[in-house]
């Protein structure tokens, strides 16, 4: 935001007479817009991605006519469907909760985007506290899932409600461990900070070393149950539970959920790129934000491949993963990268 | 429904009769704690449309699309047994080469039916691709079926002695085509999902049928054979002369799990359409020549008489019980459905399980709710 606002202060004349509120206040607001621009224009990129990439691996074309080339514009066209249908909301249902909650949902992953690094220059607020404002405010999404859950008065909705309660809560706790183990080398939370300790080639990059190589795993295998992604999409588990806490949803509060959802798998796998793929770092022939973007496309991209080839676990065998297999292997990644840093320091 | 009765500390779900996995218009009653389930009621008649009562007013051939609308997934089967059973009941006896065309049609019918039930349950486990892989190989079936008759679902084939259209030039290399490009696919769908730990994980050890269960309830077909019970009508009353093929019949093994694990009585329907393919590819071979409606009778009245005569369809025994009082109009048309018996047992072994493991379990027992109900 800082860099934003010296280039305002240089390209746009007497800007700097402004009053100060305003100086402050305007880069502000165009950062918010920018990424509410992105939030917004990921999913739509991503859901056409989805339905391309699914459709080819089940040997079809997926959508082809809006928009001419291979249906680009067929997400814009269902957006435009969704606004214009129907707000409906059961007759039982608690009504304030049920306009929320997709608020609620869609406010967490949007909250989120704002310590993203996306270049050197390019973040909205480096926080120093980057790692832990995207652990915390990203978990702001189940609650809203309960709200919807609850205040639908639906018993699919419910289960579906809890069931997202329960995973996300579970993962959450080996995801964040794991992030220790990149976090305890850097000594900082800050994301750029955090990039910055990668720069210096490819194989400086945190996934090349061998416990954070490990913790990236963790990372991404408990990442993708937080974003309910298979093998680990229960919440919304459409042969049992018809579509979980959003099956009461239509018309735009339905559009909602589906864009934080989204949202949600860019944010994610932007988040492993900045602890363990070098964030912006990348060979000199594209600029940071490109190799940036490209590096979380893919880890988006290995989502959907898994999404398309696995089957569902079932909830026991859910919790079992994370109790009984990634909250270990994550502990003791935590104390392996303390020893490591320690031993590195020469400490005794 | 008796809220009232319940503890209190269990939720009543009903699932179903619309709901994405119960197969048609199933509904289930499950009374769960938590994602327990302690209790299924399985309620069926959403999908009656008094079969039994119309085959009493219509002449006997005149049943036969009745039969094909029962289980409208496997229609060719469904018919064969009907003509059959009227065959029996006037002592007609039919060419080889309806015999034969006859149990072509049965087997490619088959493998399209257990590509759906294996699709489907794919599905209901959660995994997408494999659905829509089944369908493509499907929809080629359908097509072969589309070019034999007009129909490709309800297809009105299998008539009182004879069939209603002889195969057109050019369908036995198209139908081999069929066979030879299928069975690759069959090994893929293994590397996709059969083996998958996941798909291991969530079947093998759930839903388990034993020995005893399976022959209480006259369970059939392949969720007999899933619990490890080799009968098979094809080899123990042989129709259509079965008996001159060569073939085998698969049995669950209980190789990931208990024996007669959803598991089992998934990978016997794979098998089963390896050792139909071997069928379709024999039949072919050997097709006589003769005129498909040379034994057509003009009228059918069979004397005063009745017959039970089963044969083995995709889900098992399909009985039909006809009784006639020489009459051209049938004075009883009586179906035993084998997705009757076993959908009778789902109580028995859906009880404890979650509600990940009903979805599990209703597909793997493959019903069609058109037969059911009837």
């Amino acid at each position: 935001m800082e860099y934003l606002r010296e280039v305002l202060t240089q390209q746009v004349a007497g800007y700097d007479q402004l009053p100060e509120v305003l100086q402050i206040f305007l880069p502000m607001l165009l950062a918010c817009l920018l990424c509410l621009g992105l939030v917004a224009l990921v999913p739509l990129v991503a859901i056409w991605g989805e339905r391309k990439v699914s459709a080819h691996m089940q040997d079809r074309l997926g959508p082809m006519r809006v928009g001419g080339w291979h249906g680009w514009a067929q997400t814009i066209a269902d957006g435009v469907k969704l606004l214009l249908k129907e707000d409906i909301i059961p007759a039982q249902a608690d009504r304030l909760l049920f306009k929320l909650a997709p608020l609620v949902v869609f406010a967490g992953g949007f909250a989120a985007f704002v310590v993203l690094p996306f270049g050197e220059r390019f973040i909205v607020s480096d926080l120093n506290i980057g790692v832990l404002y995207i652990a915390a405010i990203s978990s702001l999404g189940v609650v809203g899932i309960i709200m919807a859950g609850w205040a639908s008065n639906n018993k699919y909705a419910l289960f579906g409600g809890m069931r997202a309660a329960a995973q996300i809560v579970s993962y959450e706790i080996p995801t964040v461990l794991a992030i220790l183990t990149v976090v305890i080398p850097v000594g900082s939370l800050s994301m750029q900070e955090i990039v910055k300790a990668q720069s210096g080639g490819v194989f400086n990059w945190f996934i090349f070393e061998p416990v954070t190589f490990l913790a990236f795993w963790v990372v991404f295998l408990g990442t993708l149950a937080e974003v309910n992604r298979t093998p680990f999409d229960i919440p919304e588990a459409e042969s049992e539970l018809v579509a979980g806490y959003h099956t009461e949803y239509s018309g735009m509060r339905f559009a909602f959920f589906f864009l934080a959802e989204y949202a949600n798998m860019f944010l994610v796998s932007a988040l492993a790129t900045t602890l363990f793929l070098g964030g912006w770092h990348g060979p000199g022939f594209l600029p940071g934000p490109v190799w940036f973007i490209l590096k979380a496309v893919a880890l988006v991209f290995v989502q959907m491949w898994l999404r398309w080839t696995l089957p569902r676990l079932r909830v026991d065998q859910l919790m079992h993963v994370s109790w009984k297999v990634l909250l270990p292997i994550s502990f003791i990644l935590v104390l392996a990268a303390g020893t490591l840093a320690l031993w590195r320091e020469g400490a005794p | 429904m008796q809220v009232e009765a319940y503890a209190g500390e269990e939720m009543v779900l009903n699932m179903g009769p619309q709901h994405p996995s119960t197969h048609g218009v199933l509904r289930l009653e499950l009374e769960t704690d938590g994602e327990i389930v302690r209790k299924v009621i399985p309620h069926i008649g959403y999908l009656h449309r008094c079969f039994e009562k119309h085959a009493e007013n219509i002449d006997y051939p005149g049943v036969i699309p009745f039969c094909d609308r029962m289980d409208y997934i496997a229609s060719m089967n469904n018919s064969l047994g009907y003509a059959l059973a009227v065959e029996k009941l006037m002592g007609l006896e039919v060419n080889e080469r309806v015999k034969t065309l006859r149990v072509l049609m049965a087997e490619l019918n088959r493998v399209a039916s257990h590509l759906l039930s294996i699709g489907t349950y794919a599905m209901d486990i959660g995994s997408f691709t494999p659905f829509l892989h089944c369908f493509r190989e499907r929809e080629k079936v359908l097509d072969l079926f589309e070019w034999l008759c007009g129909a490709r679902l309800l297809y009105n084939y299998n008539w009182v002695g004879g069939v209603s259209h002889d195969i057109p030039e050019g369908f036995e290399a198209k139908t081999r085509e069929f066979v030879t490009q299928f069975e690759p696919v069959i090994a893929e769908l293994d590397k996709l999902l059969s083996y998958n730990k996941i798909f291991l994980e969530r079947t093998a050890d759930v839903g388990i049928i034993s020995e005893e269960q399976a022959l209480s309830h006259n369970v059939t077909g392949p969720n007999l054979r899933g619990s490890g019970i080799g009968w098979d009508l094809r080899k123990e009353e042989p129709y259509c002369g079965y008996e001159t093929y060569d073939f085998e019949v698969p049995v669950g093994l209980g190789e990931h799990g208990p024996l007669g694990s959803c598991w089992d009585r998934y990978y016997v329907r794979v098998r089963e359409m390896e050792q139909s393919l071997g069928l379709i590819r024999q039949a072919l071979e050997r097709l006589p020549e003769g005129d498909v409606h040379e034994h057509i009778p003009r009228r059918v009245r069979p004397a005063k008489s009745e017959v039970y005569d089963r044969t083995e369809t995709p889900r098992g025994e399909l009985g039909y019980y006809l009784v006639s009082d020489g009459g051209l109009i049938p004075f009883r048309v009586k179906v035993k459905s084998p997705c009757f018996t076993v959908l009778s047992l789902l109580p028995a072994i859906a009880k404890g399980g979650m509600v990940a493991d009903i979805i599990a379990i209703i597909g793997s027992i493959d019903i069609v709710m058109g037969e059911i109900d009837r």
